[in-house]
């Protein structure tokens, strides 16, 4: 799905691409999003990331960083790295509709 | 009696003690538990390494920091059992609380990278966020004769967030002055994806590396060291090979923060932002680096938060509702190098911005400016520190942000799902 194609389902996206309301996500715009960051096809490892992300966000109400998601989703750093090269942490977040952990001032 | 117990007796707990002293109820008492003796002002640290030999100002007895009528238990604390209200120290001893304040801060975990702590630590691999690190350096940094100079953030959330960057500043004019700059080369290696998490701020603060010819090196996460061949590696097999690195360790919160179950994966205190409040309990507070808030862990920050930690306890022994006013509110001195220096303003919210702080359109300090004025702001801080804010001597800077006097104003994107998952918009 191009940007285009992104406003015709009505999502919203700010400048650094990170959607604006996490509401709005379904998977076939992760794919989208994915796709947009290259990211491959998702895989089943990424989804266990991608829905880590989005319960992990509802619960504690801002979105996990790095090491948040390497402890506790099940998926190590190292193939986090794979999964989501370069910025996994700001990846897996743009991926699952949040927006960018704010990896702390 | 009743009693108040505040565990850490740095910046945040000897604000929040003093503040309190003589201002609780009759039946209260006021206990601070810190093990160590001597009270250390840790902005001063950042100088040890370029020579800087003023030690026994940046060091005081801890016994003169904190009030007379304040009990000191000189323990360290193991857990806190919050069934039974109980903080057990060394030993076993038990302490009963009625009220408690997490003031422990954060600590440098340099055992968390494989490869940092070895036959290298102290060698050809330092720290500055410790003073037997800092004045390590000092040493390494008196005879380097030049080379590759790596600094590298390992891993976010750091205390005073520009204090590498300012590191780097520093290190160009050290190294010209010894009229060795042209034989070293600077680079600043961080997982962050700019030179600061604030955009506005990496801008400004990004041209002041190129001026300064520091290579930044963006989003590299270190996985380890390989210390005897003198490489460091990150999670996505970039190396970067050095003489001298220097690390900001991963940072954690206190080890009794982990073990009672209080803290996040990173040991910090999952908080209130506006109340401070530790998340699933009434009579515990939380100020400084043991937080979990978005804010910077900084002194400034815990200063700001310890007239909201003092307000609230004071509301709930009065039996009055906590005030929620605790805005994310920092400020900064930035030291540039050459004598000089700026300052910045932020809060949750908004973006640190150019303007005057305290005084809106007057100062007497620039935000976002380079001026030399600023530069003696932060050598002023030390007084400050020591004279008014340790002492909870009130200060005229208020705790809250004011946006009066700022040029321009970019509000954070705040997150759109609420606790229950429901868009905070409808
Ligand atoms: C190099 C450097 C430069 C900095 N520059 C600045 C700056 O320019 N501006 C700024 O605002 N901030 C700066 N800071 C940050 C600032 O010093 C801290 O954010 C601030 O001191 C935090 O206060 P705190 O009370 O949370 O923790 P601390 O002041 O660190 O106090 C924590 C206390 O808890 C005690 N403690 C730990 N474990 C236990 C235990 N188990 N039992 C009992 N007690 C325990 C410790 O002994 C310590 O006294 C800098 C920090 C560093 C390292």
């Amino acid at each position: 799905m191009s940007a285009i194609a992104m406003t015709e389902h009505n999502v919203d996206l700010n400048e650094e691409g990170f959607m604006t309301d996490a509401l709005q996500w379904t998977r076939e715009i992760a794919e989208a999003l994915a796709a947009e960051a290259g990211i491959g096809p998702l895989t089943e490892k990424h989804w266990q990331v991608i829905h880590f992300c989005r319960d992990d966000a509802v619960e504690q109400g801002t979105p996990p960083g790095l090491r948040r998601i390497s402890k506790l989703s099940g998926v190590s750093m190292k193939e986090l790295y794979q999964l989501f090269p370069k910025g996994p942490g700001k990846l897996a977040a743009k991926v699952s509709g949040l927006p960018k952990p704010k990896g702390c001032i | 009696m009743k009693n108040l117990v505040i565990l850490g007796g740095g910046t945040g707990g000897t604000m929040v003690a003093n503040h309190l002293n003589g201002e609780m109820p009759k039946g209260w008492t006021i206990t601070v538990v810190d093990p160590s003796k001597s009270h250390l002002y840790q902005p001063g640290l950042l100088f040890l390494p370029f020579g800087a030999r003023d030690e026994d100002r940046m060091v005081k007895p801890r016994a003169k920091t904190l009030q007379s009528g304040i009990d000191w238990v000189k323990k360290s604390v193991e857990l806190v059992d919050t069934d039974s209200q109980e903080v057990v120290l060394e030993g076993d001893e038990r302490l009963h609380y009625d009220l408690l304040v997490l003031a422990s801060g954060s600590q440098i975990r340099p055992e968390e990278t494989p490869g940092l702590l070895g036959d290298e630590w102290r060698q050809s691999i330092h720290d500055f966020y410790t003073l037997e690190g800092a004045q390590a350096l000092r040493e390494t940094l008196a005879t380097f004769e030049g080379g590759r100079l790596v600094v590298d953030v390992v891993e976010m959330p750091i205390k005073c967030p520009v204090a590498p960057l300012e590191f780097l500043f520093l290190a160009d004019d050290f190294f010209k002055k010894r009229g060795i700059r042209d034989r070293v080369e600077l680079v600043y290696a961080t997982p962050l994806d700019g030179a600061f998490t604030k955009p506005v701020c990496s801008n400004v603060l990004s041209y002041l590396l190129a001026e300064k010819g520091i290579r930044l090196e963006t989003e590299f996460n270190a996985a380890e060291v390989d210390a005897e061949g003198h490489v460091l590696s990150s999670y996505d097999e970039r190396r970067i090979p050095y003489d001298l690195l220097v690390s900001v360790p991963t940072h954690m919160g206190a080890p009794f923060i982990e073990a009672s179950g209080l803290g996040d994966e990173l040991a910090f205190v999952p908080t209130d932002h506006h109340t401070l409040l530790a998340e699933g309990h009434n009579n515990i507070f939380v100020i400084g680096d043991a937080t979990n808030v978005p804010a910077s862990k900084a002194g400034s920050v815990a200063h700001f938060q310890s007239e909201i930690v003092t307000e609230n306890i004071l509301h709930t022994v009065n039996g009055r509702s906590l005030h929620d006013g605790f805005d994310g509110h920092a400020n900064c001195f930035i030291e540039t190098g050459g004598g000089k220096g700026l300052l910045i303003d932020f809060n949750y919210f908004v973006e640190p911005m150019p303007g005057h702080y305290p005084l809106p359109a007057v100062g007497p300090f620039t935000l976002l400016g380079e001026s030399r004025r600023n530069h003696w702001g932060k050598l002023a801080f030390r007084w400050i520190y020591w004279n008014a804010l340790l002492p909870a001597r009130p200060l005229p800077v208020p705790n809250r942000m004011s946006l009066v006097g700022k040029k321009s104003v970019h509000v954070h994107q705040d997150l759109p799902i609420d606790r229950a998952g429901k868009s905070k918009a409808a």
